[in-house]
């Protein structure tokens, strides 16, 4: 069945069982993938896969829900039946309804249509990418972490009250992590990741260049002492961090109570005045935009923080109802409906007159910590208290020169590094989950071994 | 043979599907394949979620699938997909293969099926058995308003759920076995907070094939251990950084062997030429103190099974004895490539991950002394009562969030302390593990690496580290 099919037996099985008002949200994706090791292939993979997630609305207007992969005409009809079981025990509390935008015109990028290269060509292609990487350095001994992949996928929301919208797409991956070693030192591993919309796509030969220079530069390494230092993350780790704590910008956080803001944040100084972030899922340079959530309220650019101030929550249906907004574009279908964040653009506003502006991470021949990559950000963050401490992969530079840090963790609060963010560069990087200039922080606490 | 008697295009669960299975398998083995593996599954979800004094979510979910796997030499081609037809198995079948880009005439030799292992006959009755949503619900609202306890708690959350995979699993080396796996866990999370201070506490249960363990559930034990680690961490000073001996606590203390060492016992590790211990079987690469194990078979816990995800019945593994190198956890393509024995740790989150090697009840073995011993032998260190959730870099370097944490001070504990993690290299941390306690206790979790999200659980005793990097402030 297609995705029109689909909705036409959604609603066929709906008024045989008397359900008047539901919504369902699918995907459904062919994913390829391969991995390499030392020129042999390794793993060759290939999945088909149907999400369906239905949501059913019963007389008192309380909502149930189920997910399936069982899209025959039998499992659409099973699906029905458990959500509505499910709805008995609805929220009493919060309601849900179909977002009022979820039948407005949508804005979908044009990107010209990929076919699959298929499998063999991916292995081709990534064979030679492990060579290369391999041959780029005497100390690169392995490539252990390396794949390539391409998916094609559609996504779909249709509710009882017609609106109906399908989305479909393509995307490519490639990562490639090197292991070098040298003798009578630990080894050290680093690399990179690029994406593009199909595998033909990707720019294999900078994603090498970057994962071989990234691990080289962490050949030369030495711990680093317990202290405060001046700090400079790059756009990933500054993206990293902000999307971590993006529960300060979270509707449904901060009703259900684990986020640092409140209802009455908007307007709240956060940061320093040159400091504006947005969320932007529809950027020209996010190639995993989707034009619309799991409501299907339409995706949009939304100023977060406007010259270091809170200036918008994102936000569900039902958040924004309770906020007396309107959606933003940030749901996922859920029985709970979560909210999170697309695509995080950092900019420099005008107002950026008390930047330290000597602070370039290229020009900058003062003592600081590059932090290049935050890790382990599952165990590290806690979000709800606004606390961190993050192993990193990372230099020091000190006396004009660059030493690699071993095992070192940053910590601190995210309230007092974005009040000590002391400039913010001019130039943005695009990463893969957002863009962001370097960005200079003062006095964090650095743990390492030395 | 029943299996004569019922012809069918399609998998049925509940049913036998022994001439589809061999038909598909001799499809694969026909065009070249050296080895073929079929596993199916058909899940029944459901979890709920209580927020303060309400239910705010129900999830039920359901789903069936297939992966198929081929080998050829060393390399494996492997396809999921939804469809259950005889005809969509053997398109994942011819997929695979032309992914492999298998030509060669050699046949390899399959004579059909061995007998039916079926581990699921006593289990059908569990999905009966299992606690009701009702009843889950009324549960949990006990469970939240146990935690409200004072006004410092501002938020209150208990979540249930349960998993049903009932799974065939059929090869070319003969391997036809069926099961149903059971797993339920329950968790309770609060939030405290008084002026600008701060606090969170969680803990988590977990059991496998016990469909009435929900029922016996202590919560107010388990709430009231929630409260006051919240309340004790609430006006808790931020450690400061350095060098200095732990005491790990037991049950989830656990997590940092399962992810600094474990890990690394596994051939997945040794295929990927990143772990330090590779060479050292039979070698010391712990303190003499420790004795590590891995097993499947401990009842009831979270990481048991009756049989692996590659139709294996799982083995208690001794991975560390006495600190000497004695076992890799192996799977069939570990076996296959590194030489290590299969140990009954193929596993995967579901149809759609190829199984690998993972661990299972991963534990360190109790030692002789009381936890007194352990806190009276460190003038100046740290106590990590209670884990939070770590990882492991791709050199081994390992990080670990301490949840709870106290100063011991002159062989006492003393004030609580927050902000703390736990750095180092498990080849550095293994020989420095000097003293175990004699309370081994052990504690479910979720463990996510190659073939997806997978139940294990972790455990020791108190242990002692003498000498290890916190982090914090």
């Amino acid at each position: 069945m297609n995705s029109r099919e689909i909705t036409i037996q959604i609603s066929k099985a709906a008024d045989f069982l008397n359900l008047k008002k539901w919504d369902y949200g699918a995907s459904f994706s062919n994913d390829y993938s391969v991995q390499v090791d030392k020129g042999e292939a390794k793993q060759l993979k290939a999945s088909q896969k149907q999400i369906l997630t239905i949501r059913v609305w019963n007389q008192s207007n309380l909502v149930g829900i189920t997910t399936t992969s069982d899209i025959s005409e039998s499992g659409i009809k099973k699906a029905l039946e458990q959500a509505n079981i499910a709805s008995d025990f609805g929220n009493k509390n919060e309601s849900t309804e179909f977002s009022p935008l979820a039948k407005d015109p949508i804005k979908v990028k044009e990107v010209k249509k990929r076919n699959p290269v298929g499998i063999k060509k991916l292995l081709t292609v990534l064979r030679e990418a492990e060579v290369k990487l391999l041959e780029s350095h005497e100390s690169i001994k392995s490539v252990p972490y390396n794949g390539l992949s391409e998916s094609f996928f559609e996504r779909v929301y249709a509710n009882s009250e017609g609106a109906f919208r399908s989305y479909s797409k393509s995307q490519a991956a490639l990562y490639l992590y090197a292991r070098a070693e040298e003798k009578n030192k630990k080894p050290r591993s680093s690399g990179s990741v690029k994406l593009g919309y199909g595998a033909d796509d990707i720019d294999i030969e900078s994603c090498i260049k970057e994962a071989s220079n990234k691990t080289i530069s962490h050949l030369n390494y030495s711990s680093i002492k317990t202290d405060k230092y001046l700090i400079c993350f790059s756009p990933e780790s500054f993206l990293t961090i902000i999307n971590a704590f993006s529960s300060m910008f979270n509707a449904r956080s901060i009703i259900d109570g684990v986020s640092l803001s409140n209802k009455n944040s908007i307007g709240e100084k956060l940061s320093t005045e040159a400091l504006n972030i947005y969320d932007d899922g529809l950027h020209e340079k996010n190639i995993s935009s989707t034009p619309f959530d799991g409501e299907g309220t339409p995706t949009k650019r939304l100023c977060l923080i406007n010259r270091g101030r809170i200036e918008n929550f994102i936000h569900s249906e039902s958040t924004a109802r309770i906020f007396k907004t309107t959606p933003t574009g940030h749901a996922g279908l859920g029985s709970k409906v979560s909210v999170s964040p697309d695509w995080i653009v950092v900019e420099k506003s005008d107002e950026n007159f008390d930047l330290k502006t000597s602070l370039d991470h290229s020009t900058f021949d003062g003592e600081f910590v590059y932090i290049e990559e935050l890790n382990a950000i599952h165990a590290g963050v806690r979000a709800s208290q606004g606390s961190f401490s993050l192993p990193f992969d990372g230099w020091l530079y000190k006396n004009g020169k660059k030493i690699s840090i071993e095992s070192a963790t940053v910590a601190g609060d995210i309230k007092y590094l974005l009040k000590n963010i002391v400039n913010i560069e001019s130039s943005q990087e695009v990463t893969t989950s957002g863009i962001s200039p370097h960005i200079w922080v003062d006095e964090l606490s650095i743990t390492g071994d030395a | 043979m029943l299996s004569s008697q019922i012809k069918s295009n399609e998998i049925v669960f509940g049913s036998c599907n022994k001439d589809l299975l061999e038909e598909i398998i001799f499809y694969g083995i026909g065009l070249g394949a050296d080895f073929v593996e079929i596993f199916i599954e058909n899940t029944d979800n459901s979890s709920v979620l209580a927020e303060e004094d309400f239910i705010t979510s129900v999830s039920p979910s359901f789903g069936k699938g297939a992966g198929i796997r081929i080998f050829k030499g060393k390399k494996d081609g492997f396809v999921s997909t939804n469809d259950l037809t005889k005809h969509g198995l053997m398109r994942s079948v011819s997929q695979a293969i032309e992914m492999l880009d298998i030509t060669d005439n050699k046949r390899e030799l399959f004579n059909g099926l061995n007998k039916h292992r079926d581990y699921s006959l006593t289990k059908k009755k569990w999905i009966n058995e299992v606690p009701s949503i009702h009843e889950i619900s009324e549960k949990l609202l006990v469970s939240t308003k146990s935690l409200k306890k004072n006004n410092k708690i501002i938020t209150r959350k208990g979540s249930y759920s349960r998993n049903l995979q009932e799974v065939i699993i059929a090869s070319s080396d003969g391997t036809y076995v069926s099961d149903i796996r059971l797993h339920q866990t329950v968790g309770l999370n609060v939030i405290a907070s008084d002026a600008q201070y701060r606090s969170s506490g969680s803990r988590r249960f977990g059991s496998s094939g016990m469909p009435n363990e929900f029922r016996l559930w202590d919560h107010e034990k388990a709430a009231n251990d929630v409260f006051e680690s919240s309340m004790n961490m609430l006006y808790a000073d931020y450690v400061d950084a350095g060098q200095m001996p732990v005491v790990l606590a037991n049950k989830f203390g656990g997590v940092i062997f399962h992810e600094a060492c474990g890990h690394l016992l596994e051939t997945t590790q040794i295929e990927r030429g990143t772990t330090p211990f590779e060479n050292k079987l039979n070698e010391k690469i712990a303190h003499e103190s420790v004795t590590a194990i891995d097993e499947g078979i401990s009842e009831g816990s979270f990481g048991s099974l009756s049989v692996d995800d590659e139709g294996m019945e799982p083995e208690k593994s001794v991975l560390i004895k006495d600190g000497i190198l004695k076992k890799f956890i192996s799977d069939r393509a570990g076996e296959l490539r590194t030489g290590h024995k299969r140990t009954g740790s193929g596993r995967r989150q579901n149809y759609s991950f190829a199984a690998a090697s993972r661990m299972r009840n991963t534990y360190i073995a109790k030692g002789e002394h009381s936890k007194e011993d352990l806190i009276n032998s460190i003038s100046e260190g740290l106590y990590c009562k209670s884990m939070g959730g770590g990882s492991v870099g791709a050199t081994g370097q390992f990080n670990f969030a301490v949840e709870e944490g106290y100063l011991i001070k002159n062989g006492k504990l003393t004030s609580p302390v927050k902000g703390a993690t736990l750095i180092g290299e498990a080849k550095e941390v293994m020989p420095k593990i000097s003293m175990c306690g004699n309370d081994l206790e052990l504690a479910p979790g979720f463990c996510g690496s190659i073939s997806g999200s997978v139940n294990v659980t972790v455990g020791q005793p108190h242990i002692k580290v003498d000498s290890i990097t916190v982090g914090g402030r």
